[in-house]
């Protein structure tokens, strides 16, 4: 697959000395859902900003769909669509209204079928006429969603989408993303919902300090990088590990009912089969056992960490 | 050029006039009714004419550039800043539009508010005051290049500004007293020697006389330093935004 973004070498110093970004990086594939994650002030925000023509970049440069954000920056917009993080609408402007003023600012004509297309596809089309400021945080979000793709959009940016939403718009909402990169559109987001990340992303960058830490395909991230726990529920408590057990670095949870093993995927071999075999010889039995695969969240605060 | 984009810019602010069309037409439009009331008929009829114009007619001209600089700039700031302040400025900075024509847009709109208003006015004072306009088409040369003007100073002034006082400070504390000071109620003849000279530093006097000689022939001042007097400002607006093109200023971080 071909990258429909391109960033190099991307560099940000505000004001005051303030590194945003530094010397950030990347290249996003046409049609992936790519998910930038990291903490509050990481520089996510700018990331998408200089991408998106709200900041200015110090030195580097960005391509979208070929063409340089800044020398060919009619060409790269019209790709884009932004759905920044904060609610920003005319609250005094009806839904069809300021949808279409959205149009036109990308350079498209007035087309009826593609607003109501667009605002059907969210749901907004029975609010077409509501003052945007009658409707609900969850619509106006929609409406936002509206804005960034009634121009058709092949690259999408979501910055912190679910940023105090509830739950079930939440999934509304990734039920949305999904579909459109069913339809093609390249979508990056910003999040610090690791379950974002976790249910939608194809890929996920781990942004911290405004340093690119790491660039993974999901399944492989949490393959290499996950941990996986072995939860063993014994017959009778053990007071404390026996002798022979010690060096496996075992864990006694729930007053010595449960026997806790915890080992790397990456590492190939789980050693379970020796682990179960050596409890037997030392008599230990056991009624039950469950295996549990370390989250995205943890494997990102570990990244974190580290790179800390 | 993304003829789209200004023209929903130009349209959306249109609309936001005429859905607040009692604060943006018909509150000026009674406000400057009442000068010709008071100013006007009830005491410019005990007031000798200047310069052979009656004293309710001579304050036509100036009634209408107070009203068209206050528009103007109003309109032109508030268009702008109304986007930074609610954050809806993003759009604008992310679509494929150049400054330019954003500014094209705004100035646009604004500069075609304040002059339908200078218009309206000028009906209304027909109602009030015999009227003459010896040079109709200088006559909307000097409202077209006045409200385009000053749209321009507006929209740098809303650009500008990072608050609400800071969006009133200049209209209200500069641009209102040299509006008052700049001949609109007065010829600057009327004035001490001193006072004369000084008076000649406020280019709003330049704007009233320019505009008063279309109307009636007569002028405080030369017409063509009139003239070039808005040309040199709206100059000074234009290289002012080229400037902000180049630099984001105020736009982007």
């Amino acid at each position: 697959m071909r990258p429909i973004i391109r960033i190099d070498r991307l560099r940000k110093v505000y004001k005051g000395g303030l590194v945003a970004l530094g010397d950030v990086s990347l290249a996003i594939d046409e049609g992936e859902i790519f998910a930038l994650l990291g903490p509050n002030g990481a520089g996510k925000t700018t990331l998408i900003g200089i991408a998106c023509g709200l900041v200015n970049a110090t030195s580097g440069r960005v391509e979208a769909g070929g063409h340089d954000i800044v020398r060919d920056y009619r060409a790269a917009r019209r790709l884009i669509g932004l759905v920044p993080q904060e609610i920003a609408t005319d609250s005094f402007e009806s839904v069809i209204s300021t949808v279409r003023f959205s149009r036109g600012l990308f350079g498209c004509p007035p087309d009826p079928a593609v607003l109501e297309r667009v605002l059907r596809q969210l749901s907004l089309w029975e609010k077409r006429d509501a003052k945007i400021m009658t409707l609900s945080g969850g619509m106006k979000r929609r409406v936002m969603i509206a804005k960034a793709l009634v121009h058709e959009p092949r690259i999408l940016f979501l910055d912190e989408p679910s940023a105090g939403v509830d739950v079930e718009l939440r999934r509304g909402m990734w039920d949305t993303v999904r579909s459109l990169r069913d339809a093609g559109v390249t979508i990056i987001l910003t999040t610090h919902y690791i379950e974002e990340a976790e249910e939608m992303a194809d890929r996920i960058g781990v942004i911290n300090k405004g340093e690119l830490i790491l660039v993974e395909e999901k399944t492989a991230l949490m393959r290499k990088l996950g941990r996986k726990e072995l939860r063993l529920q014994l017959g009778e408590a053990l007071a404390v590990i026996p002798e022979p057990l010690v060096p496996w670095a075992l864990e006694l949870q729930d007053d010595g009912l449960t026997l806790v093993y915890r080992f790397e995927t990456a590492a190939g071999q789980s050693r379970i089969d020796e682990l179960l075999r050596e409890l037997r010889q030392l008599g230990i039995g056991f009624h039950d056992l469950e295996t549990r695969q370390s989250s995205l969240e943890e494997i990102f605060m570990s990244l974190v960490r580290k790179a800390s | 050029m993304n003829l789209h984009a200004v023209r929903e810019i130009y349209r959306f602010e249109m609309a936001r006039t005429f859905r607040t069309i009692v604060q943006s037409i018909l509150a000026p439009a009674l406000t400057t009714s009442l000068y010709f009331i008071v100013f006007g008929s009830a005491i410019g009829s005990r007031m000798t004419a200047i310069d052979g114009v009656p004293y309710g007619a001579f304050i036509v001209p100036g009634l209408i550039m107070l009203s068209v600089l206050t528009e103007s700039i109003g309109n032109a700031s508030f268009g702008i800043y109304f986007p930074k302040w609610s954050g809806t400025i993003y759009e604008l900075l992310s679509a494929p539009v150049s400054t330019a024509e954003i500014v094209l847009g705004y100035v646009g709109a604004a500069a075609t508010k304040a002059t339908m208003l200078g218009l309206i006015i000028l009906l209304t004072s027909t109602f009030f005051v015999p009227l003459q306009v010896r040079h109709p088409v200088w006559m909307v040369v000097f409202l077209l290049m006045t409200a385009v003007t000053f749209s321009l100073f507006g929209f740098l002034l809303g650009v500008w500004a990072t608050t609400w006082e800071k969006l009133q400070f200049v209209p209200l504390l500069v641009v209102t007293p040299l509006t008052f000071l700049g001949g609109s109620f007065y010829s600057i003849d009327m004035l001490p020697g001193v006072w004369r000279t000084v008076t000649l530093f406020n280019p709003v006097v330049y704007l009233i006389s320019g505009f008063r000689w279309s109307f009636y022939g007569k002028a405080d001042v030369n017409v063509v330093l009139s003239f070039s007097i808005i040309v040199a400002i709206m100059a000074a607006c234009l290289v002012l935004i080229a400037w902000m093109i180049r630099t984001g200023w105020r736009l982007k971080h």
